[in-house]
């Protein structure tokens, strides 16, 4: 691993970034979007109920955690498509870059964006929306860390797949967050699934997250070892994900597909 | 050959039933310039996707300095480095950003005294801060050109580097690179359509047709071996598969 080639990959997203206010406002915009959204709801919900519950914690909270998913998601696939963007894949994979540096690259530019919205994100749910982290206690690291490795996990995959099939198929990865998200019981419990759905979703690191956090806000015992589950898949997919991307990489290198990026090609 | 900075060995790609390159084999020694020449289609960027690594042969091996780029890649590409016209810098990043970036993935020593050298030795000072993006296409030739000086190469390949550029600016760039190639001592495979560019630069030229070296040799005596007035009348001969009245 060499430390220089990883810093050029986040450089390169640090100037793109510090550039463009295009690049710029969407990093924290659609978040700030969702949890004004959100909290407005949660108030009135909690204006209207007759159970002296907080909605908050429960369903702010929720939305909180799953933004940071996407928001982490989004971080390595933006970082990625500015090479599909600007045709870049001949000259950087004609330099000394590994594989594995530039996924590295690319998931350290993930964290440094991804920590912008994250950080709006919190302050306005905490001083306008009253939410407060300290209601999930210690349990928050490893919601956070869960979240953060199937982000990651998911990204390398998304670009894997525009690797594969071309600048077209970028379409393909806006939508896989909202493809996921009914089956991870983000707002609603996994039980209220049907069956199928729940058998998909204990493949899924996020609904152990989710339920875990229902289960604190509900004043349950969050189940650790379910945390633990959900950080194992977790890791699993990271390390199916970076074997997928390199498979698709070596795959492009027989077919010529690095060295003639912007056609077409899902042959 | 035990001198060679590059060594290709019966390199061969096939794309499903079509055989882009066929058993090619040839070296390029250090401080020499080699042209490689041919119709469009001959196979002249495959076989120059193939030495970057960017593209994996069928057959055969490529070896920079006597280490194969399949078993060593980053260690051979930091010794080598490619500049072509269908490959510019991204046009989002400043001049400077892109050396920088560039640097930073060859490892480049001193890279603020390189960048700046550079920059001013491809008269771009007053480009520094402009996204190359907007930069016109001989500038972006020079940019794409200082890139490729940055870690200071042992084998440099230039896939049409004057491609698309006038006559003059064209004349300007060539002698830049002479200039860096005699400093740099580095092998240099060149292609080029532009023939007399070729017969200015190259002690050697390779001519590809359908994948497979036919003819190469010193291209100021190869015309006259095959009764042509000069590279280009050669070229247009191994281009249309004329005869030829080779002597001797």
């Amino acid at each position: 691993m060499n430390f220089s080639r990883i810093y050029a990959v986040v450089l390169r997203q640090y100037y793109l970034i510090r550039a463009s206010l295009s690049r710029l406002l969407p990093l924290f915009i659609w978040v700030a979007v969702d949890i004004v959204l959100w909290g407005f709801l949660t108030r009135y919900l909690n204006s209207v109920s007759s159970v002296s519950f907080n909605f908050v914690p429960a369903m702010l909270g929720a939305v909180l955690f799953w933004d940071f998913l996407v928001r982490i998601m989004q971080g390595v696939t933006m970082a990625f498509f500015e090479d599909v963007w600007a045709r870049n894949f001949l000259n950087l994979f004609s330099t000394p870059i590994s594989i594995i540096e530039y996924i590295s690259g690319l998931i350290l530019s993930s964290m440094a964006t991804s920590s912008i919205g994250i950080v709006v994100m919190f302050v306005l749910a905490v001083v306008v929306f009253g939410f407060s982290f300290l209601t999930y206690g210690v349990m928050v690291i490893p919601f956070l860390i869960v979240l953060f490795m199937f982000g990651i996990a998911l990204g390398i995959a998304a670009c894997a797949l525009v690797l594969r099939l071309g600048p077209a198929a970028e379409w393909f990865i806006w939508p896989i967050p909202a493809i996921i998200s009914p089956f991870v019981g983000v707002l609603y419990p996994v039980s209220i699934l049907p069956q199928w759905m729940q058998f998909v979703s204990r493949f899924l690191p996020p609904s152990y997250v989710f339920e875990c956090l229902r289960a604190i806000v509900l004043g349950q015992e969050a189940s650790g070892s379910s945390l633990f589950i959900g950080a194992g898949l977790a890791a699993v997919y990271i390390f199916l994900a970076i074997a997928f991307f390199i498979f698709t990489y070596k795959h492009a290198v027989r077919t010529g597909l690095i060295a003639r990026y912007s056609a077409e090609n899902i042959g | 050959m035990a001198n060679s900075v590059l060594v290709v060995n019966n390199l061969k790609k096939v794309f499903g039933d079509i055989i882009a390159v066929d058993d090619v084999s040839f070296a390029v020694d250090g401080g020499e310039i080699v042209g490689l020449l041919g119709p469009n289609g001959a196979g002249k960027t495959t076989t120059i996707n193939m030495i970057l690594g960017t593209l994996a042969p069928t057959a055969g091996s490529v070896s920079v300095k006597g280490m194969n780029i399949a078993e060593h890649r980053s260690q051979v590409l930091k010794r080598m480095n490619f500049a072509a016209v269908y490959a510019p810098l991204p046009g989002n990043l400043t001049i400077y950003q892109n050396l920088h970036i560039f640097g930073l993935l060859y490892g480049v020593k001193n890279m603020k005294e390189r960048i700046e050298m550079l920059i001013n030795r491809f008269d771009l000072q007053k480009f520094r801060d402009k996204k190359s993006g907007v930069l016109s296409s001989g500038e972006q030739t020079r940019l794409s050109l200082a890139k490729a000086m940055l870690n200071d190469p042992d084998l440099l390949l230039l896939d049409e580097p004057t491609a698309s550029l006038d006559p003059s600016v064209a004349r300007e760039i060539r002698s830049i690179i002479r200039e860096f190639i005699t400093n740099l001592g580095c092998a240099v495979l060149w292609t080029s359509h532009n023939m007399n560019e070729v017969e200015t630069v190259c002690d050697r030229v390779l001519f590809l047709s359908h994948g497979k070296i036919i003819l190469q040799g010193d291209p100021k005596v190869l015309p006259q071996q095959y009764c042509k007035a000069n590279l280009e009348e050669l070229f247009i001969m191994v281009a249309n598969k004329l005869p030829a009245c080779e002597k001797d």
